[in-house]
Parts: C-alpha cells; structure tokens; sequence
C-alpha cells in the first residue's frame, strides 16, 4: 500500500443522480453507499468492504469487486491499482461444515 | 498548499481499534492535533480479525474493570455516539461444558469472577439448551453471563476511526515504524519508512508489532504471535442470540446480525508454527478442526455452508493480559498492546483508559493498575 494522508473532508457529500444503482448484488450495496464510504474516509478496497460488506456476499466479490473498485478509484482520482484487491478466501464455493469437518479419511473405507 | 502534518501532541503508533478509540476519546475531550501512523489499512490486524466476543466472563479479575466498565457504561450507546450500528447485541454468554472435567474449569472463572462482583452463575445442560435451543444433547453445563453479548468489529473499529477523522483526527497510512527515538531523555521522534514524525507524547499500540519497536528504547514485552482462523457461513434464520464459547477450546463465535453464523477457533498446532507464516493466510487443518468443534455441540448447523475462512493473528502476552502503562524510564513513551486475543471486547474501555493515561497522567475512570509493563519477573 503506497503512503495516504486522511483528514476529515471540508467540502459537503454531492449526490449523485445514480447513487441508487445496486453495485453488489449479494449484498445489496449501492453506488452512493460506496461513493459516502469513500466520502467518510475509506480508501482502500478491503475498508469499504468491511465497512459496508460489498464483496462479502456469496459471490465473494467475483461479481462486483472491480465496479466497486472502479467508483473507489474514481472518487479518489488514483489508480485502481493502488486501492488493493480483496483478499481470496477459502474454499472459493460454499461448503457444508460437516464436509469440512470430514477431512480425515478412514483407510478402510477408502 | 499546506506542509504536511509532521508534528502533533500525540503521534499514535498503529491504526487498529485501541488507537482509533483513543483517538477518538482525545478528540471528544478537544484534543485534536494527533497524528495516527498505520503500516497497511485501517483496522487490518485482530481489530477486525476476530470473533466479535464482548465478553466480561472467563476474564482474569485484573482486566475485569475494562471489561465491566465497557459492558455497563459504553456498548450500549456507542452506535449512537459513533453514529453508525455497531450490532451490539446483549444477551449473554454461554461457555459450555461437554465432561465433568470442564465443569471444574468453568465453576472456577465463576468463582474468581463473582469474587470480584460479576453477575455469572453456573447452569444445567438443560438450563443452558433453554436459552440456546440449538446446542446438542452433550452439552452437561455451563457459565451463563446474562450481560455479556458481541458485535460487529468491522463496524466497530472502522465507526471509530470515522468519528476520529471527522473530529480532526490526521491518520497517515502505508508508513512502517521502524523506532522511537529519544531526545533530551524523552521519548519524542517516532522513525518510519518515511521520515521521521514528532510528538509531544507517544501511544505505542501497535499489536505484536508494538514489541520490537519498544525494544528500540530498551523496553521488552513478552509478547508472541498467535493465529486463530475464522469461519463465516452463508446467511441463515434466526438461531440463538447468545455468544457462544466452550471450556474445551475448540471454537467461539455467535451468530451476526447479517445472519452468518461467525465461529472460530485454532487447531492446537498454531503455537508451534507461527513463526512460519508471514501474512495471514489459513492453513489447511485449521478449518476442519473447528467444523468439527461446531457439530461437537451444534450438530444441527451440519448442513450450513461456509462461504468463507479467514486467519487473524493476535498478540498473546505471557500472562494472557495486555500491558496499558507508561513508560517511566522512556517519559512520554505510553503503551497499549498484548491484548491477548480478547481485546476487542474491552477497546472502548481501553480507549477512555488510554487518553487518560495521557491527559491527566493517570487513568482515574477505570482501574488499569494491574496491567502495568514491569510485572514481569523470571522465576525463582
């Protein structure tokens, strides 16, 4: 993560005419709940996930990542390449606990 | 445009939720020139890497005044104060016991704990299956903490740091501490990967990481790294409210106000490998080990999916308890780390603690007096 300075914003939140398009699907996350993260000061892509849960969802951000990443980006006026990626979590699709519980193989079953 | 903000009263080392709440807490009582320095993103290490616990149960008695003091006079206003829903919600704790030999641990927390006036008693299995109707038949008691609860610490620490910037707070990241310097006799200079930062007082609190840069004035705490790795499932109805722990270890956790069920845990191996793991990453046994903790004394969340898993490290002093102190052979150097894997639950307490400690030179609020850096002593 390169170096950012955060202080408190000294102009007033502008909505936007399409702050209520949905972003995340899974999570019903909008377009202007992004832009007022971004606002409110989180700058890097994990903070507005943790913040509003975008990318949290079943899709686990496959989905929606780089369009919320692209509105972080442009709100900031850098790189989206600067913001991180979220990170790839284990097991990718969703599994039953008792699957993953079941990890040990008896030898004579098997 | 304006120099940047290399000075301040206080440069706080470290952006999870202890500096955030102190931050916050500084700039409630109108001091505003602070200047927080985090090495990645904030929140990122076990402030929101953890379970959500807000736990006054099962505590050692010496930290049980942060604990109380945040369950009675802080959570249950602190989404108001921090204008955003922390999901607080309280309605006790169950630490369950599945043989006889955990009943004997958990009557002693409640010994220690009602010694020194928490509300916590011991109940039946089948006391204990009546506020929580989900748990398994094996389950023969457990400590029951009426006022106990969880909440979110995403919301939590990041609401923190909202607050504390829109107060006026500066927070720099993507700086690595790399020491303190001294001058005069006092601890002044803070040296990063970008230069050198200034402050009349210093607030080290910087998780595991705290250790080696105290070390740099001479200062040893014996803190290690520990990792716990956590599961989330997909959103599920309405299944019990309670936090949840168990006597024999194998998992926590509750069920969030999302409606994931957030359990976690450690494999028992952790202790011996974790100087191996640079990042946060699982391991393939963790996982499996605590799924088998949960259909232990919650069979019916077999069928449950996991949607994710994810590790967090935390800083686990040797006594188990956090070192909150200042300095008094480096002055204006004061600490707070070593929380132990059970910190977030006390961190608004810490952070009311924390600005007294430097305000007023001493915290008057909360008794921190067992917490002290130099207790510890080799034995013999």
């Amino acid at each position: 993560m390169s170096k950012m300075i955060r202080t408190a914003p000294t102009t007033a939140f502008q909505e936007m005419p399409d702050d209520n398009m949905i972003i995340c699907r899974c999570e019903e996350i909008t377009k202007g709940e992004i832009r007022r993260a971004v606002y409110d000061g989180f700058r890097t892509t994990n903070e507005v996930k943790r913040w509003l849960r975008c990318g949290m969802g079943l899709c686990q951000g496959q989905t929606c990542q780089r369009n919320f990443q692209n509105i972080i980006a442009r709100e900031l006026g850098i790189p989206v390449a600067e913001l991180g990626i979220i990170t790839g979590r284990c097991p990718v699709r969703p599994v039953e606990i008792q699957t993953f519980a079941d990890e040990v193989v008896n030898a004579e079953e098997a | 445009m304006a120099a940047e903000k290399r000075t301040a009263d206080v440069v706080i080392i470290g952006g999870g939720i202890v500096a955030c709440a102190t931050a916050y807490n500084l700039a409630k009582r109108g001091m505003t020139n602070i200047l927080v320095l985090e090495q990645k993103e904030i929140g990122n290490g076990g402030s929101c890497r953890n379970a959500g616990g807000v736990r006054q149960s099962a505590r050692d008695p010496r930290e049980l005044p942060l604990a109380m003091h945040a369950v009675s006079q802080i959570w249950p206003t602190l989404g108001e104060e921090l204008g955003c829903d922390v999901e607080y919600v309280q309605k006790g704790n169950l630490r369950l016991g599945i043989e006889e030999k955990h009943r004997t641990v958990l009557e002693n927390h409640v010994k220690k704990s009602t010694d020194v006036g928490l509300d916590v008693w011991m109940v039946s299995g089948d006391e204990a299956r009546e506020i929580c109707p989900a748990m398994s038949e094996r389950v023969l008691c457990a400590s029951w903490c009426p006022t106990d609860g969880h909440a979110n610490p995403l919301k939590t620490t990041l609401g923190y740091y909202r607050r504390a910037l829109a107060m006026g707070v500066t927070f720099v990241s993507g700086v690595t501490v790399t020491g303190i310097r001294k001058v005069r006799g006092r601890a002044r200079l803070v040296e990063t990967t970008d230069g050198v930062y200034e402050g009349e007082q210093i607030l080290l609190c910087a998780g595991y990481e705290s250790r080696a840069i105290a070390n740099t004035v001479g200062i040893d705490v014996p803190v290690e790294r520990q990792f716990n790795e956590v599961l989330v499932t997909e959103a599920c109805p309405r299944s019990f409210d309670v936090m949840i722990g168990v006597a024999g270890g194998e998992f926590y956790g509750h069920q969030s106000d999302h409606g994931s069920f957030v359990l976690g845990g450690n494999s028992g191996l952790q202790a011996f490998e974790s100087n191996r793991r640079t990042r946060f990453a699982t391991d393939s046994r963790t996982a499996p080990s605590i799924s088998r903790g949960i259909m232990t004394y919650f069979p019916s969340l077999a069928n449950v999916k996991v949607v994710r898993t994810w590790a967090g490290a935390y800083d686990q002093c040797v006594d188990v308890l956090p070192v909150i102190d200042r300095i008094s052979e480096v002055p204006g150097l004061t600490v707070a780390f070593g929380f132990s894997g059970h910190g977030f639950g006390i961190a608004p307490a810490t952070g009311v603690a924390v600005s007294e400690l430097l305000l007023d030179g001493a915290s008057t609020t909360i008794d921190i007096s067992a917490l002290t850096y130099d207790r510890f002593k080799a034995k013999g």
